[in-house]
Protein backbone atom coordinates (compact mmCIF):
# COMPACT_ATOMS: atom_id res chain seq x y z
CA UNK A 1 0.00 0.00 0.00
CA UNK A 2 1.64 3.39 -1.09
CA UNK A 3 2.16 5.65 1.34
CA UNK A 4 2.02 8.96 0.03
CA UNK A 5 -1.76 9.45 0.41
CA UNK A 6 -1.38 9.80 4.13
CA UNK A 7 -1.28 12.94 6.01
CA UNK A 8 1.54 13.84 8.70
CA UNK A 9 -0.40 12.78 11.53
CA UNK A 10 -1.44 9.43 9.79
CA UNK A 11 2.49 9.01 9.06
CA UNK A 12 3.25 9.55 12.78
CA UNK A 13 1.00 7.26 14.12
CA UNK A 14 2.00 4.85 12.01
CA UNK A 15 5.54 5.29 12.75
CA UNK A 16 4.75 5.24 16.32
CA UNK A 17 3.72 2.19 16.00
CA UNK A 18 6.55 0.55 14.60
CA UNK A 19 5.51 1.40 10.04
CA UNK A 20 8.88 1.61 9.22
CA UNK A 21 8.20 2.79 5.67
CA UNK A 22 6.56 5.75 7.27
CA UNK A 23 9.20 6.50 9.73
CA UNK A 24 11.25 6.67 6.27
CA UNK A 25 8.89 8.73 4.91
CA UNK A 26 9.25 10.72 7.76
CA UNK A 27 12.78 11.31 8.20
CA UNK A 28 12.34 12.64 4.27
CA UNK A 29 9.97 15.31 5.32
CA UNK A 30 12.41 16.03 8.39
CA UNK A 31 15.33 16.27 6.19
CA UNK A 32 13.29 18.56 3.43
CA UNK A 33 12.31 20.95 6.20
CA UNK A 34 9.28 24.03 6.06
CA UNK A 35 5.55 23.45 7.51
CA UNK A 36 5.53 20.07 7.20
CA UNK A 37 8.62 19.55 8.99
CA UNK A 38 7.25 21.50 12.03
CA UNK A 39 4.23 19.39 11.90
CA UNK A 40 6.22 16.17 12.44
CA UNK A 41 8.09 18.18 14.81
CA UNK A 42 5.23 18.85 16.92
CA UNK A 43 3.84 15.42 17.08
CA UNK A 44 7.64 14.01 18.08
CA UNK A 45 9.42 16.08 20.22
CA UNK A 46 7.83 14.88 23.37
CA UNK A 47 8.31 11.34 22.13
CA UNK A 48 11.49 9.17 22.71
CA UNK A 49 13.36 11.54 25.58
CA UNK A 50 14.92 8.69 27.22
CA UNK A 51 16.43 7.47 24.12
CA UNK A 52 20.27 7.97 24.03
CA UNK A 53 21.91 9.63 21.65
CA UNK A 54 25.83 9.06 19.97
CA UNK A 55 27.34 10.93 18.19
CA UNK A 56 30.34 9.45 15.99
CA UNK A 57 32.99 11.60 14.14
CA UNK A 58 36.65 11.53 12.76
CA UNK A 59 38.67 11.85 9.46
CA UNK A 60 37.40 10.54 6.71
CA UNK A 61 38.04 6.95 6.07
CA UNK A 62 39.03 6.38 9.71
CA UNK A 63 36.42 3.77 9.75
CA UNK A 64 33.62 4.91 11.42
CA UNK A 65 31.39 3.23 9.50
CA UNK A 66 32.92 -0.16 9.82
CA UNK A 67 33.31 0.74 14.11
CA UNK A 68 29.07 1.77 13.84
CA UNK A 69 28.21 -1.81 12.40
CA UNK A 70 30.03 -3.34 15.20
CA UNK A 71 27.93 -1.21 17.70
CA UNK A 72 25.07 -1.43 16.19
CA UNK A 73 25.68 -5.85 16.92
CA UNK A 74 26.37 -5.31 20.00
CA UNK A 75 23.83 -2.99 20.80
CA UNK A 76 21.26 -5.20 19.24
CA UNK A 77 22.68 -8.30 21.19
CA UNK A 78 21.95 -6.82 24.17
CA UNK A 79 18.48 -6.28 23.43
CA UNK A 80 18.45 -2.69 22.35
CA UNK A 81 17.19 -1.35 19.43
CA UNK A 82 19.66 0.96 17.54
CA UNK A 83 19.11 3.06 14.66
CA UNK A 84 21.85 4.94 12.84
CA UNK A 85 21.67 8.28 10.72
CA UNK A 86 24.80 8.42 8.62
CA UNK A 87 25.78 12.48 7.32
CA UNK A 88 28.00 12.46 4.23
CA UNK A 89 28.99 15.24 1.77
CA UNK A 90 26.62 16.39 -0.83
CA UNK A 91 28.57 17.69 -4.04
CA UNK A 92 28.64 21.40 -3.61
CA UNK A 93 28.43 21.69 -7.76
CA UNK A 94 25.91 19.20 -8.20
CA UNK A 95 23.71 18.69 -5.43
CA UNK A 96 24.18 15.31 -5.73
CA UNK A 97 25.77 12.49 -3.50
CA UNK A 98 27.32 9.19 -2.82
CA UNK A 99 25.60 8.15 0.45
CA UNK A 100 28.40 4.88 0.65
CA UNK A 101 28.17 4.16 4.77
CA UNK A 102 25.68 1.32 4.54
CA UNK A 103 28.33 -0.61 1.91
CA UNK A 104 30.28 -1.14 5.84
CA UNK A 105 27.56 -2.10 7.31
CA UNK A 106 26.05 -4.63 5.29
CA UNK A 107 26.13 -7.52 7.93
CA UNK A 108 24.07 -5.51 10.36
CA UNK A 109 20.32 -7.23 11.16
CA UNK A 110 17.77 -5.47 9.31
CA UNK A 111 15.84 -5.15 12.05
CA UNK A 112 18.38 -1.71 13.04
CA UNK A 113 17.11 1.33 11.04
CA UNK A 114 19.95 2.91 8.97
CA UNK A 115 19.81 6.18 7.32
CA UNK A 116 21.84 7.99 4.59
CA UNK A 117 21.57 11.61 4.56
CA UNK A 118 23.89 14.09 2.22
CA UNK A 119 24.01 17.72 3.54
CA UNK A 120 22.84 19.44 1.09
CA UNK A 121 24.76 22.32 0.88
CA UNK A 122 22.84 24.48 3.81
CA UNK A 123 25.02 23.35 6.84
CA UNK A 124 22.56 25.38 9.03
CA UNK A 125 19.96 23.10 7.13
CA UNK A 126 22.23 20.18 8.85
CA UNK A 127 22.28 21.16 12.09
CA UNK A 128 18.24 21.16 12.03
CA UNK A 129 17.43 18.27 10.42
CA UNK A 130 19.96 16.18 12.04
CA UNK A 131 18.36 16.68 15.78
CA UNK A 132 15.04 16.10 14.07
CA UNK A 133 15.34 13.31 12.49
CA UNK A 134 16.66 12.24 15.78
CA UNK A 135 13.74 12.71 17.72
CA UNK A 136 11.46 11.20 15.16
CA UNK A 137 14.02 7.60 15.29
CA UNK A 138 13.31 8.05 19.33
CA UNK A 139 10.18 8.47 18.73
CA UNK A 140 9.90 5.56 17.00
CA UNK A 141 11.47 3.31 19.65
CA UNK A 142 14.71 3.28 18.36
CA UNK A 143 17.77 3.60 21.00
CA UNK A 144 20.56 4.45 21.30
CA UNK A 145 20.33 6.67 18.35
CA UNK A 146 23.81 6.73 16.66
CA UNK A 147 24.67 9.64 14.37
CA UNK A 148 27.68 9.36 12.04
CA UNK A 149 29.37 12.45 10.38
CA UNK A 150 32.63 13.06 9.13
CA UNK A 151 34.65 15.52 11.45
CA UNK A 152 36.14 17.91 9.17
CA UNK A 153 34.19 21.25 9.46
CA UNK A 154 32.68 23.32 12.71
CA UNK A 155 28.78 21.99 11.01
CA UNK A 156 29.92 18.11 11.60
CA UNK A 157 31.97 18.98 15.08
CA UNK A 158 28.33 20.85 15.97
CA UNK A 159 25.79 18.09 15.18
CA UNK A 160 27.99 15.93 16.83
CA UNK A 161 28.30 18.11 19.68
CA UNK A 162 24.18 17.83 19.40
CA UNK A 163 24.07 14.09 20.98
CA UNK A 164 24.71 13.29 24.36
CA UNK A 165 27.90 11.24 23.93
CA UNK A 166 30.41 12.01 21.41
CA UNK A 167 32.74 9.45 20.15
CA UNK A 168 35.89 10.69 18.40
CA UNK A 169 37.78 8.10 16.04
CA UNK A 170 41.06 8.33 15.13
CA UNK A 171 43.46 5.95 13.35
CA UNK A 172 47.03 5.51 13.67
CA UNK A 173 50.00 6.98 11.82
CA UNK A 174 47.93 10.07 9.72
CA UNK A 175 48.43 12.31 12.99
CA UNK A 176 45.60 11.94 13.32
CA UNK A 177 45.46 13.09 16.96
CA UNK A 178 46.86 16.25 16.01
CA UNK A 179 44.88 16.96 12.90
CA UNK A 180 41.30 16.16 15.59
CA UNK A 181 42.67 18.62 17.79
CA UNK A 182 43.00 21.56 14.88
CA UNK A 183 39.64 20.79 14.14
CA UNK A 184 38.23 21.49 17.71
CA UNK A 185 37.19 17.81 18.08
CA UNK A 186 39.20 16.77 20.96
CA UNK A 187 37.12 19.33 23.34
CA UNK A 188 33.46 17.32 22.44
CA UNK A 189 34.85 14.09 23.35
CA UNK A 190 33.81 11.98 25.58
CA UNK A 191 35.31 8.56 24.23
CA UNK A 192 38.35 8.17 21.85
CA UNK A 193 38.55 5.23 19.54
CA UNK A 194 41.65 4.53 18.41
CA UNK A 195 40.61 2.58 14.99
CA UNK A 196 42.52 0.07 13.20
CA UNK A 197 44.62 -0.63 16.56
CA UNK A 198 45.60 -3.77 14.38
CA UNK A 199 47.52 -1.31 12.46
CA UNK A 200 51.00 -0.37 13.36
CA UNK A 201 51.66 3.36 14.96
CA UNK A 202 48.43 2.39 17.23
CA UNK A 203 50.26 2.72 20.30
CA UNK A 204 52.04 6.13 19.30
CA UNK A 205 48.33 7.86 18.38
CA UNK A 206 47.19 6.40 21.81
CA UNK A 207 50.30 8.45 23.60
CA UNK A 208 49.66 11.24 20.98
CA UNK A 209 45.93 11.89 22.62
CA UNK A 210 47.15 11.22 26.07
CA UNK A 211 49.66 14.05 25.84
CA UNK A 212 46.78 16.29 24.49
CA UNK A 213 44.83 15.31 27.03
CA UNK A 214 47.10 16.30 29.28
CA UNK A 215 47.24 19.62 28.31
CA UNK A 216 44.97 21.97 30.35
CA UNK A 217 42.92 23.54 27.68
CA UNK A 218 42.19 20.31 26.41
CA UNK A 219 41.48 18.16 29.36
CA UNK A 220 37.78 19.89 31.46
CA UNK A 221 36.66 22.14 29.11
CA UNK A 222 33.22 20.53 28.97
CA UNK A 223 33.19 18.31 32.00
CA UNK A 224 36.07 18.52 33.95
CA UNK A 225 34.63 15.91 36.59
CA UNK A 226 35.66 13.02 33.99
CA UNK A 227 38.72 12.11 31.31
CA UNK A 228 37.86 10.55 28.35
CA UNK A 229 38.90 7.40 28.06
CA UNK A 230 40.86 6.03 24.96
CA UNK A 231 39.68 2.79 23.39
CA UNK A 232 41.73 0.71 21.40
CA UNK A 233 39.60 -0.94 18.44
CA UNK A 234 40.22 -3.19 15.56
CA UNK A 235 36.87 -2.79 13.88
CA UNK A 236 37.47 -5.13 11.19
CA UNK A 237 38.42 -7.85 14.07
CA UNK A 238 35.17 -6.71 16.42
CA UNK A 239 38.38 -6.57 18.78
CA UNK A 240 37.63 -3.51 21.37
CA UNK A 241 34.03 -3.32 20.84
CA UNK A 242 32.41 -4.23 23.84
CA UNK A 243 34.61 -1.94 25.60
CA UNK A 244 33.60 0.81 23.48
CA UNK A 245 30.05 -0.12 24.53
CA UNK A 246 30.84 -0.37 28.13
CA UNK A 247 32.87 3.24 27.90
CA UNK A 248 29.32 4.42 26.25
CA UNK A 249 27.06 2.87 28.60
CA UNK A 250 29.30 4.37 31.13
CA UNK A 251 29.28 7.46 29.79
CA UNK A 252 25.46 7.58 30.17
CA UNK A 253 25.45 6.35 33.64
CA UNK A 254 27.71 9.45 34.11
CA UNK A 255 25.24 12.27 32.77
CA UNK A 256 22.31 10.50 34.51
CA UNK A 257 24.29 10.26 37.88
CA UNK A 258 25.47 13.91 38.12
CA UNK A 259 22.57 15.70 36.51
CA UNK A 260 24.60 16.35 33.38
CA UNK A 261 22.59 14.93 31.07
CA UNK A 262 19.46 17.56 31.85
CA UNK A 263 22.62 20.25 30.97
CA UNK A 264 23.23 18.65 27.53
CA UNK A 265 19.79 18.43 26.71
CA UNK A 266 19.70 22.05 28.15
CA UNK A 267 22.24 22.68 25.76
CA UNK A 268 20.92 20.70 22.87
CA UNK A 269 17.84 22.41 22.84
CA UNK A 270 19.92 26.47 23.47
CA UNK A 271 21.40 25.29 19.65
CA UNK A 272 18.62 24.00 18.38
CA UNK A 273 17.18 27.17 18.61
CA UNK A 274 19.80 29.36 18.08
CA UNK A 275 20.34 27.45 14.66
CA UNK A 276 17.00 27.22 13.57
CA UNK A 277 16.53 30.98 14.58
CA UNK A 278 19.86 31.87 12.50
CA UNK A 279 18.65 30.26 8.99
CA UNK A 280 15.19 32.19 9.98
CA UNK A 281 17.09 35.16 9.82
CA UNK A 282 19.04 34.53 6.82
CA UNK A 283 16.13 33.96 4.94
CA UNK A 284 14.56 37.15 6.00
CA UNK A 285 17.73 38.94 4.96
CA UNK A 286 18.05 37.62 1.79
CA UNK A 287 14.60 38.50 0.91
CA UNK A 288 14.99 42.12 2.23
CA UNK A 289 18.09 42.40 0.14
CA UNK A 290 15.77 42.93 -2.48
CA UNK A 291 13.47 45.73 -1.50
CA UNK A 292 13.56 48.93 -2.74
CA UNK A 293 14.24 50.45 0.82
CA UNK A 294 17.45 48.40 0.63
CA UNK A 295 18.57 49.02 -2.55
CA UNK A 296 18.05 52.85 -1.26
CA UNK A 297 20.45 51.98 1.33
CA UNK A 298 23.12 50.52 -0.72
CA UNK A 299 23.41 54.40 -2.64
CA UNK A 300 23.77 55.66 0.53
CA UNK A 301 26.50 53.22 1.11
CA UNK A 302 27.72 53.79 -2.31
CA UNK A 303 27.58 57.81 -1.82
CA UNK A 304 29.48 58.07 1.20
CA UNK A 305 26.45 59.19 3.13
CA UNK A 306 25.62 56.24 5.67
CA UNK A 307 28.31 53.40 6.76
CA UNK A 308 28.13 49.67 5.47
CA UNK A 309 27.79 49.47 9.66
CA UNK A 310 24.94 51.73 10.51
CA UNK A 311 23.01 50.17 6.98
CA UNK A 312 23.40 46.82 8.62
CA UNK A 313 22.36 47.73 11.45
CA UNK A 314 18.92 49.25 10.04
CA UNK A 315 18.36 45.93 8.85
CA UNK A 316 18.66 44.26 11.56
CA UNK A 317 16.91 47.03 13.71
CA UNK A 318 14.42 49.14 11.01
CA UNK A 319 14.05 51.67 13.81
CA UNK A 320 17.58 52.01 14.41
CA UNK A 321 19.25 55.19 12.59
CA UNK B 1 6.58 30.67 4.97
CA UNK B 2 8.80 30.10 2.02
CA UNK B 3 8.43 26.92 -0.07
CA UNK B 4 11.08 24.68 0.12
CA UNK B 5 12.14 23.46 -3.07
CA UNK B 6 11.72 19.71 -4.23
CA UNK B 7 14.79 17.40 -2.66
CA UNK B 8 16.98 15.90 -4.93
CA UNK B 9 15.65 12.32 -5.99
CA UNK B 10 17.28 9.56 -3.86
CA UNK B 11 18.33 5.87 -5.59
CA UNK B 12 19.12 2.98 -3.95
CA UNK B 13 21.70 1.05 -5.92
CA UNK B 14 22.94 -2.43 -5.28
CA UNK B 15 24.42 -5.74 -7.09
CA UNK B 16 21.75 -8.87 -6.52
CA UNK B 17 23.46 -12.16 -5.75
CA UNK B 18 26.90 -13.52 -6.62
CA UNK B 19 29.02 -12.04 -9.38
CA UNK B 20 32.05 -10.08 -7.72
CA UNK B 21 32.03 -6.60 -10.63
CA UNK B 22 31.89 -3.12 -9.36
CA UNK B 23 33.19 -1.11 -11.70
CA UNK B 24 29.65 -0.60 -13.91
CA UNK B 25 27.62 0.02 -10.83
CA UNK B 26 30.01 2.62 -9.45
CA UNK B 27 30.45 4.75 -13.00
CA UNK B 28 26.79 4.43 -12.95
CA UNK B 29 26.32 5.92 -9.36
CA UNK B 30 28.86 8.87 -10.17
CA UNK B 31 26.51 9.71 -13.56
CA UNK B 32 23.41 10.17 -11.03
CA UNK B 33 25.03 11.87 -8.64
CA UNK B 34 26.63 14.08 -11.28
CA UNK B 35 23.03 14.84 -12.34
CA UNK B 36 22.08 15.94 -8.61
CA UNK B 37 20.56 12.58 -7.30
CA UNK B 38 21.44 11.04 -3.95
CA UNK B 39 22.68 7.64 -4.63
CA UNK B 40 22.71 5.06 -1.67
CA UNK B 41 25.27 2.97 -2.62
CA UNK B 42 24.49 -0.99 -1.10
CA UNK B 43 27.59 -2.88 -2.91
CA UNK B 44 27.99 -6.14 -3.53
CA UNK B 45 25.96 -9.28 -3.17
CA UNK B 46 22.90 -8.18 -1.68
CA UNK B 47 19.25 -10.15 -1.12
CA UNK B 48 16.13 -9.24 -1.78
CA UNK B 49 14.91 -8.79 1.41
CA UNK B 50 18.46 -6.22 2.55
CA UNK B 51 17.38 -4.17 -0.72
CA UNK B 52 13.64 -4.17 0.92
CA UNK B 53 14.89 -2.83 4.27
CA UNK B 54 17.33 -0.71 2.58
CA UNK B 55 14.68 0.89 0.86
CA UNK B 56 12.04 1.57 2.76
CA UNK B 57 14.91 2.72 5.65
CA UNK B 58 15.77 4.99 2.86
CA UNK B 59 12.69 5.93 1.51
CA UNK B 60 14.23 5.75 -2.44
CA UNK B 61 12.69 6.82 -4.88
CA UNK B 62 14.03 3.82 -7.50
CA UNK B 63 15.98 0.90 -6.97
CA UNK B 64 19.12 0.68 -9.59
CA UNK B 65 20.01 -3.45 -9.63
CA UNK B 66 23.16 -4.33 -11.72
CA UNK B 67 23.90 -7.95 -12.36
CA UNK B 68 26.32 -9.06 -15.09
CA UNK B 69 25.56 -13.26 -14.51
CA UNK B 70 22.19 -13.60 -16.80
CA UNK B 71 20.69 -13.91 -13.49
CA UNK B 72 18.22 -10.96 -15.00
CA UNK B 73 15.24 -13.55 -15.51
CA UNK B 74 15.34 -15.16 -12.11
CA UNK B 75 16.32 -12.02 -10.03
CA UNK B 76 14.72 -9.58 -11.44
CA UNK B 77 10.76 -11.53 -10.91
CA UNK B 78 12.46 -12.19 -7.47
CA UNK B 79 12.96 -8.55 -6.31
CA UNK B 80 9.64 -7.24 -7.58
CA UNK B 81 8.25 -10.06 -5.82
CA UNK B 82 10.05 -9.19 -2.32
CA UNK B 83 9.08 -5.20 -2.97
CA UNK B 84 5.31 -6.57 -3.70
CA UNK B 85 5.28 -7.83 -0.76
CA UNK B 86 6.66 -5.48 1.20
CA UNK B 87 4.16 -3.18 0.08
CA UNK B 88 6.72 -0.81 -2.05
CA UNK B 89 5.74 0.86 -5.35
CA UNK B 90 8.93 2.08 -6.52
CA UNK B 91 10.57 1.76 -9.95
CA UNK B 92 13.08 -1.31 -10.68
CA UNK B 93 15.69 -0.35 -12.97
CA UNK B 94 18.21 -3.10 -14.36
CA UNK B 95 21.41 -2.85 -15.38
CA UNK B 96 23.56 -5.62 -17.17
CA UNK B 97 23.99 -7.60 -19.92
CA UNK B 98 20.33 -8.09 -21.26
CA UNK B 99 19.07 -10.15 -24.28
CA UNK B 100 16.92 -8.27 -26.68
CA UNK B 101 14.34 -11.64 -26.41
CA UNK B 102 14.60 -11.21 -22.66
CA UNK B 103 13.46 -7.76 -22.27
CA UNK B 104 9.80 -8.18 -23.01
CA UNK B 105 9.80 -10.99 -19.87
CA UNK B 106 10.95 -8.45 -17.71
CA UNK B 107 8.53 -5.28 -19.12
CA UNK B 108 5.63 -7.84 -18.55
CA UNK B 109 7.15 -8.60 -15.19
CA UNK B 110 7.06 -4.80 -13.94
CA UNK B 111 10.62 -3.85 -14.27
CA UNK B 112 10.18 0.00 -15.17
CA UNK B 113 13.41 0.30 -17.87
CA UNK B 114 16.64 -1.89 -18.84
CA UNK B 115 20.14 -0.54 -19.21
CA UNK B 116 22.45 -1.95 -20.92
CA UNK B 117 26.54 -1.90 -20.30
CA UNK B 118 27.23 0.92 -23.02
CA UNK B 119 24.61 3.01 -21.87
CA UNK B 120 26.08 7.58 -21.85
CA UNK B 121 25.54 9.09 -19.13
CA UNK B 122 22.54 10.77 -20.39
CA UNK B 123 20.73 7.95 -21.22
CA UNK B 124 21.22 6.77 -17.74
CA UNK B 125 19.79 9.65 -15.90
CA UNK B 126 16.82 10.34 -18.48
CA UNK B 127 15.73 6.54 -17.98
CA UNK B 128 15.75 7.04 -13.80
CA UNK B 129 14.32 10.14 -14.36
CA UNK B 130 11.87 8.79 -16.53
CA UNK B 131 11.02 6.21 -14.23
CA UNK B 132 10.35 8.04 -11.34
CA UNK B 133 8.16 10.47 -12.85
CA UNK B 134 5.78 7.63 -14.34
CA UNK B 135 5.95 6.30 -10.88
N1 LIG C 1 43.01 -2.42 9.26
C1 LIG C 1 41.82 -1.94 9.58
N2 LIG C 1 41.02 -1.39 8.63
C2 LIG C 1 39.82 -0.89 8.99
C3 LIG C 1 39.37 -0.94 10.33
N3 LIG C 1 38.15 -0.37 10.39
C4 LIG C 1 37.85 0.02 9.13
N4 LIG C 1 38.85 -0.31 8.28
C5 LIG C 1 38.90 -0.05 6.82
O1 LIG C 1 38.98 1.34 6.61
C6 LIG C 1 38.29 1.70 5.41
C7 LIG C 1 37.29 2.81 5.69
O2 LIG C 1 36.29 2.29 6.54
P1 LIG C 1 34.90 3.05 6.75
O3 LIG C 1 34.19 2.33 7.83
O4 LIG C 1 34.20 3.23 5.46
O5 LIG C 1 35.40 4.45 7.25
P2 LIG C 1 34.53 5.79 7.55
O6 LIG C 1 35.24 6.52 8.61
O7 LIG C 1 33.12 5.44 7.81
O8 LIG C 1 34.65 6.51 6.16
P3 LIG C 1 33.81 7.78 5.63
O9 LIG C 1 32.37 7.59 6.04
O10 LIG C 1 34.01 7.73 4.16
O11 LIG C 1 34.43 8.98 6.26
C8 LIG C 1 37.67 0.43 4.88
O12 LIG C 1 38.49 -0.11 3.90
C9 LIG C 1 37.63 -0.46 6.10
O13 LIG C 1 37.66 -1.83 5.80
C10 LIG C 1 40.22 -1.54 11.32
O14 LIG C 1 39.93 -1.61 12.51
N5 LIG C 1 41.44 -2.01 10.88
MG1 LIG D 1 31.37 6.15 6.86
Amino acid sequence: MSLRHLSIDELVDRALGGDRRAVGRLLSIVERGGAEAEQVETRTHAHGTDAHVIGITGAPGAGKSTMVARLVAAFTAASRGPAVVAVDPSSPLTGGAILGDRVRMAEVDTSAFIRSVATRGHSGGLALSVPGSARVLAAAGFDPVIIETVGVGQVEVDVTAAADTTVVVVTPGMGDAVQANKAGLLEVADIFVVNKADLPGASDARRDLELMLELSHVTGQEDASRRPPIVMVDSLAGEGIDAVRGAIDEHHDHLVTTDRLVERRRRRARYEMRSRAALAFERHLDDQLHTSEVAAMVEDVLAGSETPSSAARRLWQPDAS
Amino acid sequence: MSSTPPPPHRIVLAKLGLDGHDRGIKVVARMLRDAGMEVIYLGLRQTTDSIVAAVEQEDADAIGLSMHNAGHLTLGPAMLAALEEAGIEVPLIIGGIVPDDDRPILDAAGVAAVLGPGSSAEEVVATVRAAIDAA
